[in-house]
């Protein structure tokens, strides 16, 4: 009876609170990311980037003298749930922005809802070329696109390696097919040709039969189209068959796991991958980075994102005066916005100008550095 | 040397040089024969009670991180010698594998043994995802491995080219045909091997005639399990990676080749899981990797049509 009386006190108390923030609260904006599930380490990530993002800037004034309060839409990474969280979002929340989703497959479905209602939508991961392909005006990315990752690998095969023949192997998964079909047709353009193309099967150890393939198409380079568990066992035998060749690879194998599932790091050491630079090393988010290291928190992978696709989302209503989705997204497209990952424009369809893809080499020792 | 060119093969989907059918050739046998060790356990359970283990493949699953321990339990204590470590290795998860062989087939399939057909094979599958998420939260989602053990590559020169046979795959291919061998010798030979096609044959007669069925039936299981986990450990130190998903795909392909073989058959379970090996292998290399898994479904759908009973089983009188 005591625990009842106390919930029923206490719950009109935190409704009345939250009434009072929404009526203080002047600009809405909602945070899509799976909070929960398996990917909710990421969700963190995005959630701690927007909130310390709205925290310095509601410290500096806000925008037109209003204050941000961020809304949170929990998606699970679920295609399902992320619609329900964006319908929430837009319809009780009444957000006028949205900074989200993480996974791909939930960007774009939660991406229509947010079209409909006319409000603008920066994804700081989701890197599938679909989601700024529909036309959508007001989606926009702080992420890289797939196919830009296989035109940097391309770039780098073609000219720093001078491969004149590419073995591409992907893993008949949407991403690593995709990057490898646009790494492929990247390289063909810069008349590098390709000898052999061949899916494997995620979840499978043994690819010693492809393996043998690329020994005899003799190809100068391979480049895999996939993530680590199927990336470490690949390297791993190819090395093993007596394949020396450079192995090229994107950024799903960025982790130290590459080194486990390769069996040693002798396997990887001189792997290549395309990823981003390290945003932790930028001149620009040097003060920001300092202010979650003291609060104790390590801004990793996409915090940094995070925050800078609010500062976008804060330049653009204040530039328009308003939050008005349609003028502040013809505004976002054409000018440039200074935040913490340096100074980011976007092209028409939502698209970062400048491919943010770099070239990334592992060691002896096991480790990555940038190129 | 001219005469090399007369080594070329000519195959419908272009010219496939010696050397690569022999390396082929290699990875087909190595891969068949991990899979013929896990057929094993599929064929003996059904021989036996007539049931599918879709356990099987977790409890491969398992004695992979079992060998995963061992090894790091073993070099942590200094051992680093090659034998001793892969004995020691061997001898653990071979019998730890064992336990949970016999413990599946307590909780799950004794108390089932007099139900419907039905029953314990969904207390199977169940037995399958307690396990994958049992290790799943003991031991992490992550990706494990273990450092390579046996270095060392063997290399031969064929016509143009070369081919080369990792020391763990000739280790494996060793392993595997001891393996087979051994357990061929107990079936045939020893009064437990007696017993258990006793049982096999007919098991209400077994049991008038004194035999312990109930525990004839645990044996096979352990006897199941423990060549699943002499596949674990291969397979471990050849790939040197291994998650608490990995017992899925395995599990089926070996599922597939006990069938293909003749489900109930031991030499069937590894000449199946050879056949499968090494047509995908070879499928992979003459055609194309992304359909190597449609041909050698194709493969045993032709021969089910053709053999319903597999390669080497006896054709069986259903008693409805």
């Amino acid at each position: 009876m005591k625990k009842i009386f106390k919930a029923s006190t206490a719950l009109p108390a935190a409704i009345s609170m939250t009434l009072s923030m929404t009526a203080m609260a002047d600009i809405k904006i909602g945070v899509g990311a799976p909070l929960t599930g398996p990917n909710a380490a990421f969700g963190e990530q995005i959630w701690r980037g927007a909130e310390q993002a709205a925290k310095d800037i509601n410290a500096k004034g806000g925008v037109n003298g209003q204050q941000i309060v961020l809304v949170k839409g929990d998606d699970a990474c679920e295609p399902k749930q992320a619609v329900a969280a964006a319908n929430q979002l837009v319809d009780s929340a009444k957000v006028v922005a949205v900074i989200g989703h993480y996974c791909s497959s939930s960007t774009i479905p939660a991406s229509e809802i947010y079209d409909e209602a006319q409000i603008v939508t920066i994804t700081p991961a989701s890197s599938a070329p679909s989601i700024t392909e529909r036309g959508l005006a007001g989606v926009f990315r702080m992420a890289g696109r797939d196919d830009q990752q296989g035109q940097v690998a391309a770039d780098y095969i073609a000219r720093n390696l001078k491969a004149k023949t590419v073995a591409v192997i992907h893993d008949k998964d949407t991403f690593g097919q995709g990057v490898a079909d646009t790494t492929k047709a990247s390289l063909k353009a810069e008349g590098v040709e390709t000898v052999l193309y061949e899916g494997l099967t995620r979840g499978e150890k043994d690819f010693n039969a492809v393996v043998t393939k690329i020994r005899s198409s003799k190809a100068d380079a391979v480049y895999f189209g996939g993530c680590h568990p199927e990336a470490g066992p690949l390297v791993r035998q190819m090395r093993e068959q007596g394949v020396t060749i450079p192995f090229v690879t994107t950024d799903c194998t960025v982790t130290d796991q590459l080194v486990t599932t390769a069996g040693g790091k002798k396997y990887t050491d001189g792997v290549l991958m395309t990823f981003y630079p390290d945003p932790r090393n930028l001149d620009t988010g040097k003060a920001v980075v300092k202010e979650f290291r003291d609060a104790g928190y390590e801004p990793e992978s996409y915090t940094l994102f995070s925050y800078a696709s609010l500062q976008a989302l804060a330049a653009a209503f204040s530039a328009i005066g308003g939050t008005d989705g349609n003028k502040a997204s013809e505004w976002l497209k054409s000018h440039s916005v200074d935040t913490v990952l340096g100074n980011k424009s976007w092209n028409a369809k939502g698209d970062l100008k400048e491919s943010p893809y770099v070239m990334y080499k592992w060691d002896a020792d096991g480790k990555f550095g940038q190129l | 040397m001219q005469a090399d060119s007369s080594l070329h093969l000519l195959r419908p989907f272009g010219e496939i040089l010696v050397d690569t059918f022999i390396q082929q050739l290699v990875n087909g046998l190595t891969l068949g024969s991990v899979y013929g060790l896990i057929a094993i356990g599929y064929t003996m359970v059904y021989g036996i009670i007539g049931m599918i283990n879709f356990a099987h493949g977790e409890v491969y699953m398992v004695s992979a991180y079992l060998a995963a321990i061992s090894i790091a339990v073993l070099s942590f204590f200094g051992i680093d010698s090659f034998a001793l470590i892969i004995l020691g290795t061997l001898i653990f998860t071979i019998v730890v594998t064992g336990v949970y062989g016999l413990a599946i087939e307590r909780v799950a399939y004794k108390p089932l043994r007099n139900s419907t057909r039905l029953a314990p094979l969904i207390s199977a599958i169940g037995i399958s995802l307690v396990l994958q998420n049992y290790v799943q939260i003991s031991q992490g989602a992550r990706q494990q491995g273990v450092p390579t053990l046996l270095e060392g590559t063997l290399r031969f020169s064929v016509g143009d080219g070369f081919v080369m046979i990792t020391h763990t795959k000739l280790f494996i291919l060793a392993a595997a045909i001891i393996g087979m061998l051994a357990l061929t010798f107990v079936i045939k030979n020893t009064r437990l091997g007696r017993m258990c096609r006793a049982t096999q044959q007919d098991r209400k007669m077994s049991q008038i005639l004194g035999i312990n069925t109930d525990r004839v039936i645990s044996y096979v299981f352990v006897i199941g399990a423990s060549m699943g986990a002499l596949a674990g450990v291969l397979i471990t130190l050849n790939y040197g990676t291994f998650d608490f998903y990995a017992g899925f795909i395995i599990g089926i392909k070996a599922f597939t080749a006990a069938v293909l073989g003749g489900i109930g058959s031991l030499p069937g379970a590894m000449l199946g899981g050879l056949i499968l090996g090494v047509s995908e292998a070879q499928f992979s290399g003459v055609v194309n990797a992304d359909y190597k898994d449609v041909f050698s479904f194709s493969l045993l759908v032709m021969i089910l049509i053709f053999r319903p009973q597999g390669l080497l089983g006896r054709p069986q009188v259903t008693k409805v």
